[in-house]
C-alpha cells in the first residue's frame, strides 16, 4: 500500500522527521569524522565549546547566523512561490555593492543611522536587480530559473571581481576592494545586547545587521501568512494551474516573488560589508547564499524555524573554525560536508522515512 | 610569432580545456534525457578527480586511477538516483547537496591523508595519462599550415583526450540507434507511455544516471591525472555548471554538445591567452568578459533568441506509479 496518502500529525510532519533527518545527516557527519581518526563526540564537544563556551565566540555565531538568516529568508520567499533561487549567493554579492555605494556616498556627511535605511534600500534594489533578469525569463520565455539563476552567479562574480579590481580599488594598494568606510558608513556592534546577559562581545563583530534580520522575519512572515499577495504566491506554489485558473497573474506574481527573495538576499552584505570589514571585498559572501538553501529546507520555509537552523549553522561555521584549530586533522572544509548532509537528508530525502513512519503511527494509534 | 603559430597555440590549449566539458557535459545528457536533472556534475567530477588522484598515486597506474575516479562517481549518481528516483525528492535540492559533499569531502580527506592542504601528492611521470604522439608527426612537420595543425592540435594529446571525442559518435549511436537509447529519451519525455509499455522507468532512469556517472568519472580523472599530476582543492571550479550551460546550449543533443564544448573551450583558451594584452583600439579588455560569455551566451540562448531549446519534458519530475 502507498504510504504518500496517509495523513501525519503535525507534531510528526514538521517537529519528529525533521530531527531524525538532521540526526542522520549528523551520524554520517561523524563517520567521517571517526573515518578520519579523530573521535567524533570529543569533536562534537570542541565545536560546541568554540561556538558557545565565551562571548566573543557567541559573538561571531551570532554573526554567521545573521547572514544566514537573510539567505534563508530569501530562498524561502521564492520556495513558497514554487521558486527555487540558486541564486542567493550571486544576489548577496551584487547587494553588497549597493550596500557600499550608498556608505561610500554618505558616511563622511551624516551619522551611521542615518546612513542604514539608505543601505538597506539600497542593497536589497541591487539584490533584487540581480534577481530581476533570471525573474523575468522565467516569467515571460519559459526559461528555467534554477538553470538561470546558476548562470547569474557566475556573471555577478566575474562583474564584481571586474570593478573592485579596476573601478574600486584604492589607488596605490594591491588588495582588491574598496576604502575603509568611516564610521558613518559602518553598523555599530551589539556590544550593549550581550552586556544584557553578562557576555562580552569582544572582537566579534555581532552588529545591528542582526536586528534588521529579525524584522525582515516578521515581515516575510506578514507578507506569506497574511498578505493577498503571499497567498497568491502560496497558491502558484502548489498548483500553478490552480493558480492561474483562479486568476492569479503568473508572470506577475512570479517576478514579484523573485525580486523579494533577491532583495532578502542583498540585504546579507549589510552585515559582512558594513558591520564587519567596513569595505566591499571579493568574494565577501563566502558560500552564505549556498546555506541559505540548507537553513531554508530545514527550517520548512518558515521565519521561526529559518532562525533556528541559521542558529545551528552559526554555530557550526563558528564550532567548526575553532575546531580545526584544536583538531588541524578536520579542516573546516568539514562544515561543507555537513551542509551538504543536512541538504540532502533534510531536502532531497525527506521522506525518506515517512513510510516507517507512516507504519509505527498507525500501529501506535491501534495500540 | 605570427598570427598562424598564435591560432594554433590557442586552438591546441582549447582542445585541452574542452575535454572535461565534453565528458560532463555528456554525462549531463544522459541523464537529463531520462529526465533526471542533473545540477550535481560539479560534484561528481569533483570527486571523480580527487578518486583518481589518490588511486594512481598509491598504486601508481593511472588506469586503475581512473577506474577509482569512475567507481567514486558512480556512487554519487546511484545516492542522486536513490534520492531523486526511488525517494521522489527534489532533484535540484539532491544535485546542490552532493556538490557541497563533494567539495568538502575531498579537502577533509586530503587534508586528513595527505596533510598537504587539501593537496594530493604530485603524481610521478608513468601514474598519468601522458601525451601520445600520434604516427606520422615527423613527415607531417613541413607541411605548411596542416603540419602544425597535425603536431600540435591533434597529435600530442593523452589517451583521454581521443576517447572523449569518441566519445561523441558513440553517445549519439546509443541515444538514436539503439533499444536502449529509445526507451531512456521516451522515460524523459513521458515515463507514463514507457511504464505502460511494460518497461520498468525506475530502472531505466537508474542505468542513466549511473551512465552519467561512468562519463563524469572520465572528466574527474581527466582534471587530475592528465592534465595535471595532481588534486588540488576545487579543481573542478565551476567546469561542471560550464558543462551543463554547453549542453542546455545544445539543446540537449550530442553532436552539438561537442562543439558548444569547443566553443566553450576556447573562450577559456582565449581568455588566457588574452589576459595582459591590449587589443589594438579598444585597449585591454578585461578577462572577466570572457569569464562570463559562457554564461551570457547561455541565458540569452534560453531566453529564445537564438532558436528555442526545449528539455526534455519530464525532466525534473519524479514519476509517480499509478495505483
Amino acid at each position: 500500500m502507498s504510504t504518500a496518502s496517509v495523513p501525519l500529525p503535525n507534531w510528526i510532519t514538521y517537529g519528529l522527521m525533521p530531527l531524525l533527518n538532521l540526526l542522520v545527516a549528523f551520524l554520517i557527519s561523524g563517520l567521517v569524522v571517526w573515518w578520519i581518526g579523530e573521535n567524533p563526540v570529543e569533536a562534537l564537544k570542541l565545536l560546541i565549546e568554540g561556538a558557545l563556551g565565551r562571548g566573543d565566540a557567541i559573538g561571531f555565531t551570532l554573526f554567521y547566523t545573521t547572514s544566514f538568516i537573510f539567505t534563508g529568508l530569501s530562498v524561502a520567499v521564492a520556495f513558497h512561490a514554487g521558486l527555487f533561487n540558486i541564486g542567493a549567493e550571486g544576489q548577496a554579492y551584487i547587494g553588497g555593492l549597493g550596500a557600499a555605494l550608498v556608505a561610500l556616498t554618505l558616511d563622511r556627511y551624516v551619522p551611521w543611522y542615518v546612513t542604514m535605511p539608505f543601505a538597506v534600500i539600497g542593497a536589497a534594489i541591487f539584490g533584487a536587480a540581480w534577481a530581476f533578469i533570471p525573474a523575468w525569463l522565467q516569467a515571460k520565455r519559459g526559461s528555467h530559473v534554477v538553470i538561470t539563476t546558476i548562470m547569474f552567479n557566475f556573471i555577478g562574480a566575474a562583474l564584481m571581481v571586474y570593478l573592485l579590481v579596476n573601478v574600486f580599488i584604492v589607488p596605490g594598494k594591491m588588495a582588491p576592494e574598496t576604502r575603509t568606510f568611516l564610521p558613518g558608513g559602518q553598523l555599530p556592534k551589539l556590544d550593549w545586547l550581550m552586556a544584557w546577559f553578562g557576555l562580552k562581545l569582544g572582537p566579534a563583530p555581532f552588529n545591528v545587521s542582526f536586528l534588521i534580520a529579525l524584522v525582515m522575519c516578521f515581515l516575510v512572515w506578514l507578507l506569506i501568512w497574511r498578505s493577498k499577495l503571499g497567498y497568491e504566491m502560496r497558491t502558484l506554489g502548489i498548483s500553478p494551474s490552480a493558480a492561474v485558473y483562479a486568476g492569479i497573474p503568473y508572470a506577475r506574481t512570479v517576478i514579484i516573488a523573485m525580486l523579494i527573495s533577491g532583495g532578502l538576499a542583498g540585504m546579507m552584505a549589510l552585515n559582512p560589508v558594513m558591520g564587519a570589514s567596513a569595505r566591499l571585498q571579493v568574494e565577501f559572501v563566502g558560500g552564505a547564499g549556498f546555506v541559505g538553501i540548507a537553513v531554508s529546507l530545514m527550517g520548512r520555509s518558515h521565519p521561526v524555524g529559518i532562525i533556528l537552523a541559521a542558529l545551528l549553522f552559526g554555530i557550526l561555521y563558528q564550532g567548526g573554525a575553532d575546531l580545526s584549530f584544536e583538531m588541524p586533522n578536520i579542516t573546516r572544509e568539514m562544515i561543507v560536508v555537513i551542509q551538504g548532509l543536512v541538504i540532502l537528508f533534510a531536502g532531497a530525502l525527506e521522506y525518506m522515512f515517512r513510510p516507517t513512519m507512516v507504519h509505527l503511527y498507525q500501529r501506535f494509534k491501534r495500540a | 610569432m605570427d598570427y598562424f603559430d598564435i591560432l594554433v597555440s590557442i586552438l591546441g590549449s582549447t582542445i585541452r580545456l574542452s575535454i572535461p566539458l565534453l565528458f560532463t557535459a555528456l554525462a549531463g545528457l544522459f541523464s537529463e534525457r531520462a529526465g533526471i536533472f542533473d545540477i550535481g556534475l560539479e560534484g561528481k567530477m569533483l570527486a571523480a578527480a580527487f578518486a583518481s588522484a589518490c588511486l594512481a598515486y598509491v598504486t601508481g597506474n593511472p588506469w586503475l586511477g581512473l577506474l577509482g575516479g569512475i567507481a567514486v562517481s558512480i556512487i554519487f549518481s546511484l545516492i542522486h538516483g536513490f534520492a531523486s528516483i526511488t525517494n521522489r525528492g527534489n532533484q535540484i535540492v539532491s544535485g546542490v547537496a552532493l556538490n557541497f559533499v563533494a567539495a568538502g569531502l575531498t579537502i577533509v580527506l586530503g587534508q586528513a591523508w595527505f596533510s598537504q592542504g587539501g593537496r594530493t601528492p604530485q603524481l610521478a611521470g608513468d601514474a598519468r595519462f601522458s601525451p601520445i604522439t600520434l604516427p606520422g608527426v615527423d613527415l607531417m612537420r613541413d607541411v605548411p599550415y596542416l603540419g602544425p595543425l597535425y603536431v600540435n592540435v591533434i597529435s600530442g594529446n593523452n589517451i583521454l583526450t581521443y576517447l572523449a571525442f569518441a566519445a561523441v559518435p558513440l553517445s549519439w549511436w546509443v541515444l538514436f540507434r539503439t533499444r536502449f537509447g529509445l526507451r531512456l529519451r521516451a522515460v524523459g519525455e513521458n515515463p507514463g507511455a514507457v511504464d505502460t509499455a511494460g518497461i520498468s522507468v525506475t530502472f531505466l532512469r537508474y542505468r542513466a544516471v549511473i551512465v552519467a556517472g561512468f562519463l563524469c568519472g572520465f572528466s574527474g580523472a581527466y582534471l587530475s591525472i592528465a592534465q595535471s599530476a595532481a588534486f588540488i582543492k576545487d579543481m573542478s571550479a565551476g567546469k561542471g555548471y560550464i558543462a551543463l550551460a554547453a549542453l542546455i546550449f545544445a539543446k540537449w543533443k550530442p553532436v552539438p554538445v561537442m562543439f558548444a564544448c569547443l566553443l566553450f573551450g576556447f573562450l577559456d583558451a582565449f581568455a588566457n591567452f588574452m589576459q595582459g594584452k591590449a587589443v589594438p583600439g579598444i585597449g585591454e579588455v578585461p578577462v572577466q568578459i570572457f569569464q562570463a560569455l559562457p554564461y551570457v551566451l547561455t541565458c540569452i540562448l534560453l531566453a529564445g533568441f537564438i532558436g528555442i531549446a526545449h528539455p526534455p519534458k519530464a525532466g525534473g519530475v519524479p514519476y509517480t506509479k499509478e495505483r
